[in-house]
């Protein structure tokens, strides 16, 4: 957050930000599911003016051999920008910014991927930012979540990500550029859909009251974000928006069609060797030309999780939704199986 | 050509097809799969361009800044191209600084626009011997379904010619659109079974041993040229594939980019 805050007007004379947003409202938001042929899920979406490709690929093998968990899936993540994305051309290759960004966006999804039913395997997630203007990380926590689903990885619940902010003294939600650039305060945060915050971040200043407000506004945020991700997977796999409003009840046993092709994707084509290498330069610059010194509140919250899910009471629409595409039907007992079979195989 | 694998039972089957007169997917041997173009797709670019071939997907964008010219070339701008293959958009792409086949591809497409003297490098300078324009082609691989080279060359020209050279206040540069001359196109082509195929699929790829990539200028003289892969060609192969690479190329140039006109 830049301190240069002289001047620059954040409300219009209606209380109106500079792009007409109330300050509860987000920027527009659509999400494409399935664009990329050769990943296993991938979702591009844009929000504003940020436009945001995500793949998943895996569960596959891991490369180099020595990453590999026994007992769990490993989860890689990677954020990376387009040098034509941002005004100033950015440097291809690893920034220290991204490095960060990589890490946290990683352990906002590790807790939720049900990583215990791929042992010795790695679930891959590459988001590219073709466009960036602010906000980029909460974009690309939500391409990636969609691209997880449409990539059949079993998950708790879909991770939705917004961001909160303080402009001109007032908490806003889902900042935009210039709110970005020259706002006092900058907090994103990755949350599921029963409320576990698994990223937050924060850069700026806020008192205790300013802070209680911005969780609570970036609460409704992420809900918001939630519901367009969620229309836009029902949309996509077919299901209509009667079933997705009755919840809780009808949609455990709608999916018993098609089972058949549970079998047939089975490709796991990897070769080559993973050298996880970085370039050297550790060019500090921001997107936005604001500091990327953000407090690591590395919430490691995840991994005491009961891993059993079928023993879970509360499963909402959404986490069976995300099962969708692998399970086409099956039994969460019998995917599970399976599941093992094929990272076993893959392993061997 | 690639480090992935293919079956046996498909590259006898595409090799087959290949015998017959077929291919795996029913087009003719000179035939593209359907081409899409969109240019200005990245509003914080200097210029930009989408493409698809088939599955395969590119994305082009130009983005400029102002340098020291090399000293060799004091009254002239600059052109730096770049590929990335991007994780995302294969299984068997990684992370990192770019590979060979990256380097390879990047350069073929930097030499038909440096050697078709597509941009009059002379207007790109700001301040002889001080300043000049430099124009970064920065190309993303974002779905490999076959072909990415011919798809980075469509988009790389088609980009270059939505770019406009922005007014500099500093040194009283006024905006010019970029000054192009000539609108070099590539065509690759590959042996399948004794045939010469156009655009190839991926499976297709995996299939043959080598490529030849021409680069083909608006009066259909060859810009640049390149073989890739182990099996050689005889002098009449490479004799049929130049006339069928003009012949391609003009038809990519007058359907996709000629009309391109710039935003404003």
């Amino acid at each position: 957050m830049s301190s240069t805050q002289e001047r620059v007007e954040f409300f219009d004379k209606n209380g109106l930000r500079t792009d007409g947003r109330k300050f509860d409202e987000i920027r527009p938001m659509s999400i494409k599911i399935g664009v990329l042929s050769r990943a296993d899920g991938s979702c591009y979406l844009e929000w504003g003016a940020n436009k945001i490709l995500a793949a998943v690929y895996g569960p596959r093998e891991v490369h180099p051999r020595r990453l590999q968990k026994a007992d769990r899936a490993i989860v890689r993540y990677r954020y990376n920008m387009q040098s034509f994305s941002v005004e100033d051309r950015a440097r291809p290759g690893t920034s220290r910014r991204s490095v960060e960004i990589s890490k946290v966006s990683r352990e906002a999804f590790e807790s939720v991927i049900l990583t215990e039913l791929y042992p010795g395997s790695v679930i891959d997630i590459f988001v590219e930012v073709l466009q960036a203007d602010a906000g980029t990380r909460t974009a690309a926590i939500n391409a990636a979540s969609v691209a997880l689903v449409d990539a059949g990885i079993p998950m708790k619940s879909i991770v939705s990500s917004c961001a909160v902010g303080k402009v001109g003294g007032k908490i806003v939600l889902d900042l935009n550029k210039i709110e970005d650039n020259f706002g006092e305060a900058d907090l994103p945060v990755a949350m599921t859909q029963d409320g576990d915050v698994t990223l937050i971040q924060m850069d700026g200043n806020l008192t205790a009251d300013e802070f209680k407000e911005a969780l609570k506004l970036v609460e409704t945020g992420c809900r918001t974000v939630h519901k367009i991700q969620k229309k836009a997977l029902m949309e996509k796999f077919g299901i209509s928006d009667e079933s997705a409003n009755e919840e809780e009840d009808e949609m455990s046993d709608d999916f018993d069609e098609d089972e058949e092709d549970e079998a047939s994707d089975f490709d796991d084509e990897d070769d080559g060797e993973n050298e996880d290498e970085m370039s050297d330069d550790f060019d500090d610059e921001d997107e936005d030309g604001a500091s990327d010194d953000f407090d690591d509140d590395d919430e490691d919250d995840g991994e005491a999780e009961d891993t059993d899910e079928s023993s879970k009471s509360n499963k909402s629409a959404d986490s069976k939704l995300s099962n969708v595409k692998t399970k086409r039907g099956a039994s969460k007992r019998r995917t599970k199986n399976s599941k093992n079979n094929r990272s076993q195989n893959g392993s061997d | 050509m690639s480090d992935e694998v293919i079956s046996i039972l498909k590259r006898d089957r595409i090799h087959n097809l290949a015998i017959e007169g077929k291919r795996s997917d029913g087009r003719a041997f000179d035939e593209f799969r359907s081409i899409t173009l969109k240019t200005n797709v990245i509003q914080k670019a200097e210029g930009s361009a989408y493409v698809e071939f088939g599955d395969t997907k590119v994305i082009v964008g130009i983005k400029l800044q102002k340098a020291e010219p090399f000293s060799d070339s004091p009254g002239l701008g600059i052109i730096m191209t770049g590929m990335e293959l991007n994780p995302i958009a294969s299984p068997s792409f990684e992370a990192g600084p770019p590979r060979e086949n990256a380097i390879e591809m990047s350069r073929i497409v930097d030499r038909g626009i440096r050697e078709s003297k597509a941009i009059d490098l002379e207007k790109l300078c700001i301040k002889e011997g001080e300043l000049v324009w430099m124009i970064f082609i920065d190309i993303s691989i974002l779905n490999d379904a076959g072909n990415i080279l011919d798809a980075s060359c469509l988009a790389a020209i088609a980009a270059l010619k939505t770019t406009v050279i922005p007014d500099d206040e500093e040194t009283g540069f006024k905006s010019i659109p970029m000054p192009i001359q000539d609108l070099p196109v590539g065509v690759t082509l590959v042996d399948v079974g004794g045939n010469i195929i156009v655009d190839p699929t991926l499976d297709e790829e995996l299939v043959c041993q080598s490529r030849v990539s021409i680069i083909v200028n608006e009066n259909g003289e060859i810009s640049g040229m390149q073989k890739g892969g182990s099996e050689p060609f005889t002098f009449d192969e490479i004799y049929d594939m130049y006339e069928l690479a003009v012949e391609k190329c003009n038809y990519l140039r007058e359907t996709f980019i000629r009309d391109i006109a710039l935003l404003d």
